[in-house]
């Protein structure tokens, strides 16, 4: 029964990430990405973490995913890949490797002794009420951390995305370097 | 009943392909994309423990995993957007040099 659920999430999230890598537009690759997130979430609500499930849909596939798509935008990318390509030898090395640490994965997690069954859980487990009550008493240092990191990261992006005046070459400067340029070749 | 070892395949693969993603594309967007890939494999792993363990903590690493990766996210992308700014393209093969 639970089979049922699992493989196509499995599916779906694998493909997804498929997508996610091979995809020519990065538009694509970012509802990719979406497919992976939510494929994710389904897993998570079978194994009895609802709160981590809607968190997940909430933060991941509700701001981020959001996010890289402003970006995106913002950027204007009409293609993904520069025509050049210096490593293009190296990319079937890369795959082959990355093939090969699949396998030593997949034997470590099946080959050992974690045979573990599944014991029952308390009916909160997973739960808002479940997961918040661990998090106020046993990991409250974490979660102030947590706090303290997201304002860093919300000051530090507007303080590097912010445009200073002058800072930057814009398109008036160049052609004030030319015509300097032009000046002293005339003398 | 699916056993602990269907998620944890399903993890490592999930990280393979996120490992695959930063290894071979050059776009710097689709970089961060596998990366957080990859994030989510590992999240995948720590709930699926946390599950056989019944042990709560593997949610709460979950917990704190998403709140960096969304952090990271933001912190990464506008740094992108400021390089896009400077240098008009974002190739991880043209962007190479420290010097500004």
């Amino acid at each position: 029964m639970e089979a049922l659920i699992f493989v196509p999430a499995a599916v779906l999230a694998v493909g997804g990430a498929l997508g996610v890598v091979l995809s020519r537009r990065p538009v694509h690759s970012a509802l990719s990405l979406l497919l992976v997130l939510a494929s994710l979430a389904v897993l998570y609500l079978l194994l009895w973490a609802q709160f981590i499930a809607v968190l997940q849909v909430v933060i991941y596939a509700g701001a981020i995913v959001v996010l890289f798509l402003f970006v995106i935008m913002l950027l204007h990318m009409q293609t993904g890949e520069p025509l050049r390509d210096p490593l293009r030898k190296q990319r079937p090395v890369m795959v082959v490797v990355a093939a090969f640490f699949l396998s030593g994965l997949t034997y470590i997690v099946t080959a050992g002794g974690v045979a573990l069954q599944r014991g029952a859980v308390a009916p909160d487990f997973g739960t808002a009420e479940g997961v918040g009550r661990a998090l106020f008493t046993r990991f409250l240092f974490p979660f102030e951390l947590a706090s303290v990191i997201l304002l860093v990261g919300i000051v530090a992006a507007v303080a590097i995305a912010k445009e200073v005046p002058g800072l930057m070459v814009h398109e008036e400067s160049t052609v004030e370097e030319a015509d300097v340029l032009a000046a002293a070749a005339d003398h | 009943m699916v056993p602990l070892s269907f998620y944890l395949v399903l993890g490592a693969l999930l990280f393979s392909l996120g490992i695959v993603g930063v290894l071979i594309r050059r776009n710097a967007l689709i970089v961060f994309m596998a990366i957080e890939l990859m994030l989510n494999s590992v999240n995948l792993t720590f709930v699926a423990l946390a599950r056989h363990l019944t042990s709560i903590d593997g949610q709460l690493a979950v917990f704190f995993t998403i709140v960096v990766a969304g952090v990271e996210a933001v912190v990464g992308l506008a740094m992108l957007v400021e390089i896009f700014r400077a240098r008009s393209t974002v190739s991880l093969d043209e962007v190479d040099l420290l010097r500004g």
